[in-house]
């Protein structure tokens, strides 16, 4: 019933003598929501620049619906149907946000970029402002991008990576920088974007509140290996995952009453 | 949010003034505004590339490949229509851009300024070697025809002018709407984040070797209509040292507008007679100075005092 | 035989004064990461400096052999204190740029250098043939050399010796080779970058003059010299690899000798071959050939 959509098979990097992920078989089917865990330098991002061809493989194969893309270059993995946000917000800094999302919505539309036809169409304008809305940050459209709060940068970078309507969309650390309070109103948007798109969802998360709340399974990276891989509450139960990752904190607050409402 | 565009209309009023006006300036006028047409050209080339985020150093090899393409045309081809050259130095321009574009578009920042710089070095030294071309003096271009009528020499000013002023207006019109276009902005975000754009689809490299080529093609014409006016090739049209000053004009100019290229390179050229005409030992000081003031005060270039002065008012 | 023997000699006196021409610029990118078109500007002051300090020498009479001394000595004084009077007065107010901007400062100033050496010298072009022909000539396998490019040769290597030294035996050598690997680190280390950035750059500027100077007494002195030797610098330089003297020295050899060969076999490939050959390590070792690459960071 569920279809394959993303497979990884024995995915190996190593710098020189480091190793920053290793042998690292995944299988992901369409509309999961899988929130990818680990400390720092566990291999979480090295997973996910391999994925979108950042960088190349030492060993191991990558197949997305069935083709080989190891080796594509991002800009390939893009035209097949990847997109991914950043831990820091990848944006144009010097342009506006609301010409941040009509470059993206010009350079991720089937069409060559025109030579004379102006960027800043009506039909052009509209699409993007329409998109800016779907993220609830359309009111800063005419605003410098460096002047943007964070959690709008993070808001503004995944709203550029669905322009394309990916198939799958893998989110680097969304909620990183961006103040507690906000968290998860940036999630719940972030989130209902992805499901209206009906996009495969993967995110790297540290926050374990937002990982329990919003992911239906897990995946936990250490020291570069996948030592947990199932649903949320099985994987977040896991004594390694528990040893390494979580700590003892989390599973007592949960064991004493549910789950947490955005404080 | 949306500020009706006066460009063209400015540009088409502009145009009918300065042809008007051709028929009544003195031939020296005509000269220096024509060079700075030309050079101007050259510049918004360079302009396009700037905005991509890349510094050409050897914007001189096209200069200098546009203006020996009109001079061995009408030396030992017999070719003089102004237009047919035109054509054909843009031809010959885009094609070496684009052999030299494939080579150049993996190159960024300080690479890209020296090789660029290495490539248009080459060519001098090929042309510096070549007796048959004249080797350091160069040598003298015949004078153009325009579909068929010979301007004789009282008209030639005018009608070299006239033809530069045309050009530039199309020059002007097609890349400030350039600009504008998803192409242009492609340039700005290459320039801003890069990785980002990979990300988005579009290869960088293929957008910078497009790019390459426009500025191959502006800056032969440019080269081809200095070679018409002057009446004289040299070698000197490769060498370093006139690339430089192309880069220079565009700092003067900036990078806000596309005409910024064609006032920065009208004051550049009339400083410089003047400056050479009055003091021949200190106008080069005065460049170096003027140009050390732009960077220090005007980053953006001069054009930057005129949005300044609008955003101020308003 | 003979042609082979004129090739490597001519190549070689070539290159040392590419050599030490050289070194002053890869040094200063090295260091400040400023690649600066008016070092050969500093060349034309060395130049017209000993140049003129020849000329006065000679015509006030005294003993022939001190004038080495003294024209030698005031070019280098004369590349000094430029170099302070440009690192003071004009990079001091730029710093913090980006590397193509600060290469377009340098390129003003030496518009401005070359204006400056007009007014000082004027146009007519000097000679200081006395210290060459002073030192005589000598034969070798029938082919007359002048020993004063012997000389040449014995300085570049002398100066390669002791910046060797200087760079990898002294304190201060070595606080100069932290600055080139890592700017921020040495300042976080509490190296005094500022003052690390003036030395350097007057370092480089006597050694660019002392080239000039040593090669003045060769050649005409005339204007726009400078002009012509900044890009050839460039061209060893990008070679050899920004900031390292051991790839200048690379540098300098291989334009030297490629350009020796094509001057006696086929004069038309002269400069192409020294510019083809830049264009070629751009191309495929971009970084030059002695220094390793950087990684690109998301």
């Amino acid at each position: 019933m569920a279809n394959l959509i993303l497979e990884t098979r024995g995915l190996t990097k190593s710098f020189g003598a480091v190793t920053a992920a290793a042998d690292v078989n995944i299988k992901i089917n369409e509309k999961e929501i899988i929130g990818v865990i680990g400390s720092n330098g566990a291999g979480k991002t090295t997973f996910i620049n391999m994925v979108t061809g950042y960088l190349k493989p030492s060993t191991g194969t990558i197949l997305f619906r069935g083709r080989d893309i190891t080796g594509f270059s991002p800009m390939q993995v893009t035209k097949a149907g990847i997109c991914r946000s950043f831990q820091v917000a990848q944006l144009f800094p010097e342009l506006t946000t609301l010409e941040n999302m009509l470059v993206a919505h010009s350079m991720l539309s089937k069409k060559r970029l025109s030579i004379q036809r102006p960027l800043k169409s009506k039909a052009n304008v509209n699409a993007a402002m329409e998109a800016l809305t779907g993220y609830g940050i359309e009111s800063y459209g005419d605003g410098p991008v460096t002047t943007l709060p964070q959690g709008v940068r993070k808001l503004l970078d995944i709203a550029m990576a669905m322009v394309g309507s990916p198939a799958l969309l893998l989110l680097d650390e969304p909620t990183s920088g961006v103040a507690i309070e906000e968290k998860f109103a940036l999630m719940d948007t972030v989130m209902g974007a992805v499901n209206r798109s009906g996009a495969t969802n993967l995110f790297v998360e540290h926050d374990m509140e937002i990982v329990s709340r919003y992911a239906t399974r897990v995946i936990a990276f250490y020291d570069g290996r996948v030592i947990a891989d199932g649903p949320t509450a099985e994987a977040l139960a896991n004594p390694e995952v528990k040893e390494f990752i979580v700590g003892s904190e989390l599973h007592r607050q949960q064991s004493e009453g549910g789950e947490h409402a955005g404080n | 949010m949306h500020i009706a565009d006066k460009t063209p209309r400015n540009l088409c009023i502009a145009l009918c003034v300065l042809l008007a006006f051709g028929t009544i300036m003195p031939n020296w006028f005509a000269f220096l505004a024509t060079v700075s047409m030309a050079k101007g050209m050259v510049v918004i080339g360079l302009i396009v590339l700037m905005r991509t985020g890349l510094v050409s150093f050897g914007q001189g090899l096209y200069y200098c490949l546009g203006g020996y393409t009109v001079g061995i045309a009408g030396k030992y081809l017999g070719i003089t229509d102004a237009v047919g050259i035109l054509f054909v130095s843009a031809f010959v321009a885009g094609c070496v851009g684009a052999l030299l574009g494939l080579l150049l578009c993996r190159y960024r920042e300080i690479f890209f300024a020296m090789l660029t710089m290495a490539l248009s070095m080459i060519l001098f030294g090929m042309l510096v070697k070549s007796d048959m071309l004249g080797s350091t003096d160069g040598f003298n271009v015949a004078h153009p025809t325009l579909l068929g009528w010979n301007p004789g020499p009282e008209g030639l000013s005018i009608m070299i002018y006239s033809l530069a002023c045309l050009i530039a207006f199309l020059i002007v019109f097609f890349v400030h709407r350039y600009f504008q276009s998803g192409m242009g902005f492609a340039g700005e975000s290459i320039r801003e984040n890069e990785i980002r754009v990979e990300y988005l689809g579009i290869s960088p490299r293929r957008v910078i070797f497009y790019k390459y080529v426009l500025a191959a093609i502006l800056a032969a014409i440019g080269g081809s209509l200095t070679a018409l006016v002057a009446g004289h090739v040299d070698p000197e049209m490769a060498y370093w040292t006139t690339s430089g000053e192309f880069v220079f004009v565009a700092l003067l100019g900036g990078t806000g507008h596309v005409v910024a290229a064609f006032i920065g390179a009208f004051l550049y050229e009339l400083i410089r007679t003047l400056a050479f005409d009055l003091t021949p030992y200190t106008w080069q000081m005065i460049l170096g100075i003027t140009l050390l003031m732009v960077i220090l005060f005007l980053p953006k270039g001069l054009w930057s005092l005129l949005t300044a002065y609008k955003t101020g008012r308003g | 035989m003979e042609t082979i023997l004129v090739i490597l000699i001519d190549g070689v006196v070539y290159s040392s004064w590419l050599f030490i021409v050289a070194t002053g610029l890869t040094l200063v990118y090295g260091v400040m990461k400023i690649l600066n078109m008016a070092h050969g500007s500093l060349y034309a002051i060395g130049a017209y400096s000993a140049a003129s300090m020849v000329g006065w020498y000679f015509s006030a009479g005294y003993v022939p052999w001190g004038s080495y001394l003294v024209f030698l000595g005031a070019a280098v004084g004369a590349g000094a204190l430029a170099g302070l009077l440009i690192e003071r007065g004009v990079l001091r107010i730029m710093y913090g740029r980006d590397e193509v901007i600060m290469i377009l400062v340098t390129y003003g100033v030496l518009l401005i250098l070359e204006d400056v050496i007009k007014l000082i010298w004027g146009v007519d072009a000097y000679f200081a043939y006395q210290p060459y022909s002073l030192v005589g000539r000598t034969k070798l396998l029938g082919i007359t050399f002048a020993n004063y490019d012997f000389l040449l040769i014995a300085a570049a290597v002398s100066i390669g010796l002791m910046l060797w030294a200087g760079l990898n035996r002294t304190r201060q050598g070595k606080l100069l080779r932290a600055v080139i690997h890592d700017r921020e680190i040495s300042m976080a280390m509490g190296i005094n970058v500022k003052r690390t950035f003036l030395v350097t750059f007057i370092l480089g500027s006597s050694l660019g003059a002392l080239a000039g100077g040593l090669t003045a007494p060769a050649l005409s002195v005339v204007p726009g010299i400078g002009v012509e030797v900044a890009i050839l610098a460039f061209a060893v330089v990008v070679i050899g690899g920004l900031g390292s003297v051991g790839g200048a020295a690379v540098g300098a050899l291989m334009v030297g000798i490629c350009r020796a060969l094509a001057v006696h076999t086929f004069p038309q490939a002269e400069l192409f071959v020294i510019y083809g050959v830049m264009a070629l390590v751009l191309m495929i070792r971009p970084q030059g050939l002695f220094v390793s690459t950087t990684a690109r960071k998301i």
